[in-house]
């Protein structure tokens, strides 16, 4: 860390898997990333969030972050992890298919997101990071983790029903 | 020396003591001439004075300066209590106040006080009105004490305590001149009542005198008592104690009788106690310590935690039936339970705390309306948790503003009405059960239901249709609905976008509930309820399918088990008979929007919840008891979910939601 001090455009970013394709977040917006489990479900919610689990002490909501890119949906497996960030002040957990690595971006192999990126909004994302022979998107959590968004997916919801 | 360690400190006892001037002004607008209250308010600016200096913040110090030597004035007669005196030194606190408020927003306190210290400075050195004519009474009597003290004098005479004047000499060789002053007035606080010394005290303590000194007291005891005692301090030459002469019977009958009381009372206690009058009132307060409210809330988190697992050894005694850890599992909870207690107890404030800026806001905004309001306060000792004081204040201040505002008459249409001029507003606040109450009632016009009902159709919450039929609660409850104002103009007062749907929802976020009822040409009483404290709540457990659900018990009104062939049907809507009381029936299943099709049976289980005085039959699969649970927020992101308040982790580790009733009575 100390000798990466000097290389203020460098960025240490937790990989995970989602389909076939590799995303990454700031390392310093991860709190922990942890096996699946019980998760109470929260009616009236939109299809994405899962609902809320114990962790330790906190209760803490979980969406699926295939599910909130309109990606198709899979059953969790032994792979499976939820990512806890924190966002606009908020713990959430991100339920993805698998998380192992952790890599150094440096800032000169960042790109601005092309529109559309294995079905995701360019919005979401704060662009891709090419290294070497691996892409890297790198995820906005501020524009993913939107509250304003649920309420109003809500709402959409509620007055197509 | 670093400041910032000691800001917390100023800034509380700050607000502490302004407060305190609040209070004490308000009563000496009531009193006028009441010489205690006076020195009750000097003393807090006095301090406030000190405190200001020492912490560097020149503009705070200067106008306490100037109002210290006003409060003097006044104490010594120079000065009548006006109303002009009293709105200045209102005046002035307010710009202490802006001053504190900008010391705690990081600024250095820095303010204009130059007017206001002039306009005490020309109260303070003569308008020729405030000057009190019998003046040359006092400089006449030459004694050099004033009407205050005069008074006590006159007090403890009547009282059968002896005045004396005591002269005490020092010998001439005598070199630390000071400490024997100190000493002699030790040993004449022991025995008596101080209430004046030639020169000053002060002046004696920089050894500005020659040997001797005359000390003004009064004390039970006899002369001879006195003059022995002192006698006893070395290098003291000679004491000479003679009888006061209660001269000045005159300024005494001038004095009002009320003021007399007070003194009394006071002086007795502090001569039965033997101590100078001022640090005695201090010793008699309880000992306390400041705590800062994170390391309580730190505390209160840690305590859930326990309570959590508190949960899950009772869980898990039960399964595996050991008696000793099932005593010990008794053991446990009864303790965690009396902790609760005393941890809740020490997170009570009372709410006086908020109560206490209500009466100078009342007497603002009646004076700026041309209305004559009395408030009435009552119950300020009732304690609340912490968090829900900091929270209740503004929706107070908004029910307050809006009595004065469309409560309270105009005193030419309250004659008119064979009302008395004056209106009143009564605040009052007590416990039941595990909740607390407010409720703001004042004896105003009352709520206009027509004006309610045709604002609410212009501003299309309501249809005329509906209008006819709604009953008197329901049309009262319209002044909830968002942007929805009663006022024909929008005045300075209430009407600035903000209406009573904020306070309704801030109250509702508290775990509470508003009513209002009113009677025409009477008056108008909003009522509050609130939970005792937000966190900790006994809930009934039930389950749906697979899924299990807290409903607080403040919201139950019964669980019962009811045959299907009960359930009738009104406007397509299930309902049963309830006590004779027609309730309409939901399924928790189809609300909440479970997976899975219930079992079938002839019954069904009920929880019957309510919602003011409505109520709602709510069908459950199961019921699995009664529990204490903590609440724990959903968060932001899971904000304002429909008919869940919260959640809370169970005995077994699980997260459980908590429902909102509220939302499911509509």
């Amino acid at each position: 860390m100390s000798e990466m001090k000097t290389l203020e455009t460098e960025m240490k970013a937790i990989v995970f898997q989602l389909l076939d394709e590799e995303y990454g977040v700031d390392v310093h917006q991860v709190r922990s990333i942890e096996r699946i489990q019980e998760i109470t479900r929260v009616p009236r919610t939109p299809s994405f969030v899962k609902g809320v689990i114990n962790l330790r002490g906190i209760v803490t909501p979980i969406i699926d972050l295939r599910s909130r890119f309109d990606l198709e949906e899979a059953s969790y497996t032994e792979e499976t992890r939820i990512v806890i960030v924190n966002a606009n002040d908020m713990e959430v957990g991100m339920i993805v298919d698998s998380a192992n690595d952790v890599i150094d971006v440096p800032a000169d192999t960042v790109e601005p997101a092309p529109k559309v990126v294995g079905g995701i909004q360019a919005e979401y994302l704060d662009g891709v990071a090419k290294l070497e022979k691996r892409l890297l998107i790198l995820l906005n959590l501020e524009k993913v983790l939107n509250p304003e968004e649920i309420i109003a997916l809500r709402q959409f919801k509620e007055t197509n029903e | 020396m670093d400041m910032n360690q000691y800001l917390d400190v100023f800034v509380d006892e700050s607000r502490e003591h302004l407060q305190a001037m609040n209070e004490h002004m308000l009563k000496l607008e009531n009193d006028p001439t009441d010489v205690a209250i006076v020195n009750d308010i000097f003393r807090s600016a006095h301090t406030l004075k000190g405190m200001s200096a020492t912490m560097g913040f020149e503009d705070l110090a200067s106008l306490t300066h100037q109002m210290e030597n006003v409060l003097d004035a006044i104490r010594q007669s120079k000065v009548l209590v006006t109303d002009e005196v009293v709105d200045a030194l209102f005046e002035s606190v307010d710009h202490l106040e802006a001053m504190v408020e900008s010391i705690i927003a990081g600024g250095d306190g820095k303010h204009d006080v130059d007017e206001i210290v002039r306009k005490l400075n020309v109260i303070e050195t003569g308008e020729k009105s405030a000057t009190v004519s019998n003046e040359q009474g006092q400089s006449a009597s030459g004694d050099g004490l004033d009407e205050f003290q005069r008074s006590i004098l006159a007090q403890s005479f009547e009282q059968g305590l002896h005045p004396y004047t005591v002269k005490v000499t020092l010998e001439k060789t005598c070199i630390l001149k000071a400490a024997r002053v100190y000493m002699v007035f030790d040993v004449l606080e022991q025995l008596s009542e101080v209430i004046h010394s030639d020169p000053s005290v002060s002046e004696l303590e920089e050894e500005k005198f020659d040997y001797a000194f005359s000390v003004t007291l009064v004390s039970e005891k006899n002369a001879e008592e006195i003059r022995e005692k002192i006698s006893k301090v070395s290098e003291v030459e000679e004491v000479h104690v003679q009888n006061y002469e209660i001269e000045s019977s005159s300024s005494e009958a001038a004095e009002p009788a009320a003021a007399i009381e007070l003194e009394k009372t006071e002086l007795k206690k502090a001569v039965t106690e033997g101590k100078p009058e001022t640090p005695s009132k201090n010793a008699q307060s309880n000992k306390t310590m400041r705590v800062n409210i994170n390391r309580l809330d730190h505390l209160m988190n840690l305590f859930e935690e326990l309570v959590i697992d508190r949960g899950r050894l009772e869980a898990l005694a039960k399964q595996l039936n050991n008696s000793d850890l099932t005593d010990t599992v008794e053991h446990m909870t009864r303790l965690s339970s009396d902790l609760q207690d005393a941890l809740l107890t020490m997170r009570m404030v009372p709410i006086d705390q908020v109560f206490n800026r209500f009466p100078r806001m009342i007497r603002s905004l009646a004076k700026d309306l041309g209305k004559k309001i009395n408030l009435d306060i009552s119950g300020g000792e009732t304690e609340l948790d912490r968090t829900v004081i900091d929270e209740i204040g503004d929706p107070l201040v908004h029910l307050l503003r809006n009595s004065v505002d469309h409560g309270i008459e105009l005193p030419e249409k309250r004659t008119k009405a064979g009302k008395p001029e004056e209106g009143t507003i009564s605040l009052v606040s007590y416990h039941s059960g595990n909740h607390i109450f407010i409720e703001i009632e004042d004896d105003g016009g009352g709520i206009n239901r027509e004006k309610v009902l045709e604002k609410a159709i212009e501003n299309d919450i309501i249809n005329p249709a509906h209008a006819e039929t709604m009953k008197d609660h329901e049309v009262y409850q319209l002044l909830f609905a968002s942007g929805f104002s009663t006022a024909d103009t929008v005045s300075d007062i209430s009407g600035r976008g903000v209406g009573l749907d904020v306070v309704k929802s801030k109250i509702e976020s508290l775990g509470g509930q508003i009513m209002v009822t009113s009677e025409p040409g009477q008056g108008t009483k909003f009522a509050i309820e609130l939970p005792l404290t937000l966190s900790i709540l006994s809930a009934m457990l039930i389950t749906i399918g697979s899924e299990t659900y807290a409903i607080p018990l403040s919201n139950i009104v019964e669980s019962i088990v009811i045959p299907k062939k009960e359930v009738m049907k009104a406007h397509n809507q299930l309902v049963v008979d309830f006590r004779g009381k027609v309730v309409p029936l939901l399924s928790l299943r189809d609300v909440l929007e479970v997976e899975g099709i219930p079992e079938e049976k002839n019954t069904y289980s009920v929880v019957v919840v309510r919602k003011g005085d409505q109520m709602a039959a709510l069908i459950v699969d199961r019921f699995i008891g009664q529990q204490e649970i903590v609440l724990k927020p959903l968060g932001k992101y899971l904000s304002n979910i429909f008919a869940i308040s919260g959640a809370t982790i169970l005995g077994d580790g699980k997260v459980s939601l908590i429902l909102d009733c509220n939302d499911l009575i509509k």
